[in-house]
């Protein structure tokens, strides 16, 4: 059945754009992504523009997030006090975000630029976590059952100033750390043009230490405001918001992310783990092929900037 | 149609007081709408030749445009540079129309000279408007073929020689699909008449390719109450993630 979007000018499959959004939904309630380093190529590929495509699938992130993070407050896995704190340093990164991308614009080349981010993010949180969740897999496997309890390192991070008592990840950590990841995932976020889950379940995972089972209802969380903002941006300066696209993408959205949660919850952390590191190394190896192989068709076309 | 192209075949005649030869015209629709399950139209153009005088010996070629809104277009190449592939150099085309589709009665060397198409930008490459590259690109005719080539490729660009149908030297008709992703605005309609390459007659109207209903309402809202329709998405979105979430614990809790 196709379907015509009023906002994107293109005529496409109301089934494809169905599964689309289920499949990223699944993601995105198995991991706590958002899932947009994922749908963004899906939606370039089947022909929305993409200018339109990266502000519905914010506005579908929210929904398909919200649905997900419903089901992780149910079982008490969201650090609703780490997520205000994220999300304070996530605004004035995103903020600086913007500054940097029109700073770039301004130089020419910012599309290789974002290509290249991807490329090396994605590579190297999904190496690293790959290889740490191999290697923790390996070691319950030699212990023979549940992997011993992990004494907590005392590092740098625990003797900076603003203690704050995360009670739910189980913390009693400076609040500085916390907004500079929030910071630094903002501004990655506002380049790449993501809500940044990808960047953010690492980073609280092995730079804050939270619970793995946590990490995800909180990233979804935070997502959540992040990627609200992103759409009334859009919507406000760009008007590149498709509200038809948006509502089918998030049918098949909300019930990916319900999927995805129960299956989320169903797994161990680490087999989780090694899923999300695959997958981000998947998609970071189609880009950095775009980047390397020969394209069939060297000539684009886009709308006119002015000089 | 048929019945409606007959008519015109028996109106032609009586009308036929003034000198020369001219077109008189009937679209199958002088509008496009593009409704929630619009996936392409198809536009029926026929028309009959008005004549005095005897049919001259030599055969009457026609010739059918229809062009959408015209736009700029940045083509970019991508060149390989220190072993990645980037955009490298861009040429800015300076009106490129959004559809544009050429149909005619023969081959077209044997329709138009090219003095005749220089004049009227008749074929799509004339129909682009380029005035100049920057100097250090030396191959700017590659970018406007670029360009043509990946429209052609969508559909967008046709060049339908031989489509139009030519009875009696009086009657014609041809058929055009239009894409699904059209973009709003008047389609320049045009007729020419040609005999050994000259135009003798043209004719001129617009299709009209507009959204209705729900499509409309959408795209004012988009453009007009912008914080609205923002607003709007979000409550759709979070409506949608709490009614899911709310679906699945009814199911599991059963």
């Amino acid at each position: 059945m196709q379907i015509y979007l009023p906002v994107a000018e293109a005529s496409v499959s109301a089934f494809v754009l169905l599964g689309l959004g289920g499949l990223v939904g699944i993601l995105s309630g198995m991991f706590g992504v958002g899932g947009g380093f994922l749908m963004t190529p899906l939606l370039f590929f089947i022909g929305i523009p993409p200018a339109v495509a990266v502000a519905t699938e914010a506005n579908q992130i929210v929904a398909s997030s919200f649905s997900g993070v419903l089901a992780h407050f149910r079982r008490r896995t969201v650090d609703i006090k780490m997520g205000l704190v994220l999300q304070v340093g996530g605004l004035i990164g995103a903020a600086l975000g913007v500054l940097v991308f029109n700073y770039l614009k301004s130089l020419g080349q910012v599309d290789l630029l974002v290509r290249l981010c991807y490329v090396v993010f994605l590579g190297v949180v999904g190496g690293l976590m790959f290889m740490e969740s191999l290697q923790a897999l390996r070691k319950a496997r030699r212990a023979g059952g549940g992997p011993a309890p992990k004494r907590r390192q005392r590092t740098w991070i625990h003797s900076l100033p603003f203690k704050m008592r995360f009670r739910t990840s189980g913390l009693y950590i400076s609040v500085i750390p916390p907004i500079c990841v929030g910071i630094l995932v903002g501004i990655l976020a506002a380049i790449m043009g993501v809500g940044g889950g990808f960047i953010m379940v690492p980073a609280m995972i092995y730079i804050l230490g939270m619970p793995t089972k946590v990490v995800v209802g909180t990233s979804l969380f935070q997502i959540i405001l992040v990627t609200a903002f992103t759409t009334m941006l859009h919507a406000t300066t760009n008007y590149t918001v498709d509200i038809v696209l948006a509502v089918l993408l998030l049918v098949g959205g909300v019930i990916g992310a319900q999927i995805g949660t129960q299956i989320g919850l169903r797994l161990k952390a680490e087999q989780l783990r090694i899923l999300l590191a695959l997958m981000v190394l998947v998609v970071c190896g189609k880009l950095a092929a775009d980047l390397l192989l020969q394209p069939s068709e060297l000539y684009s076309l886009g709308p006119a900037v002015g000089h | 149609m048929r019945i409606l192209a007959l008519l015109f075949a028996l109106l032609t005649p009586l009308a036929a007081l003034a000198t020369g030869e001219e077109v008189v015209l009937g679209l199958s629709s002088d509008r496009v709408s593009i409704t929630t399950s619009f996936d392409g139209s198809e536009i029926l153009i026929f028309g009959a030749v008005k004549r005095e005088t005897p049919i001259p010996e030599d055969p009457l070629e026609i010739i059918i445009t229809v062009a959408g809104p015209s736009h700029p277009v940045t083509v970019r190449r991508k060149a390989n540079r220190f072993g990645i592939w980037v955009n490298a150099e861009a040429v800015e085309v300076d009106a490129a129309p959004s559809f544009y589709a050429v149909a005619t009665t023969s081959a077209w060397k044997d329709v138009l000279t090219d003095t005749e198409d220089l004049r009227h930008k008749i074929s799509i490459g004339r129909a682009i408007r380029s005035v100049g590259a920057p100097m250090e690109i030396r191959d700017a005719p590659h970018f406007t073929e670029a360009l043509i080539r990946i429209r052609r490729n969508a559909d967008l660009y046709q060049m339908l020689e031989g489509k139009v149908a030519l009875d009696e030297q009086t009657l014609f008709r041809t058929a055009i699909e239009m894409p699904a992703d059209l973009t709003e605005g008047a389609y320049a309609t045009r007729i020419f008449l040609t005999r050994h390459g000259k135009i003798i007659n043209q004719y001129e109207t617009t299709i009209d390719v507009r959204k209705v209903g729900l499509e409309r309402l959408l795209f004012v809202m988009s453009r007009q109450q912008p914080v609205l329709y923002g607003l709007m998405s979000l409550a759709i979105a979070i409506i949608a993630g709490w009614g899911a979430s709310a679906a699945f614990t009814m199911l599991r809790n059963r």
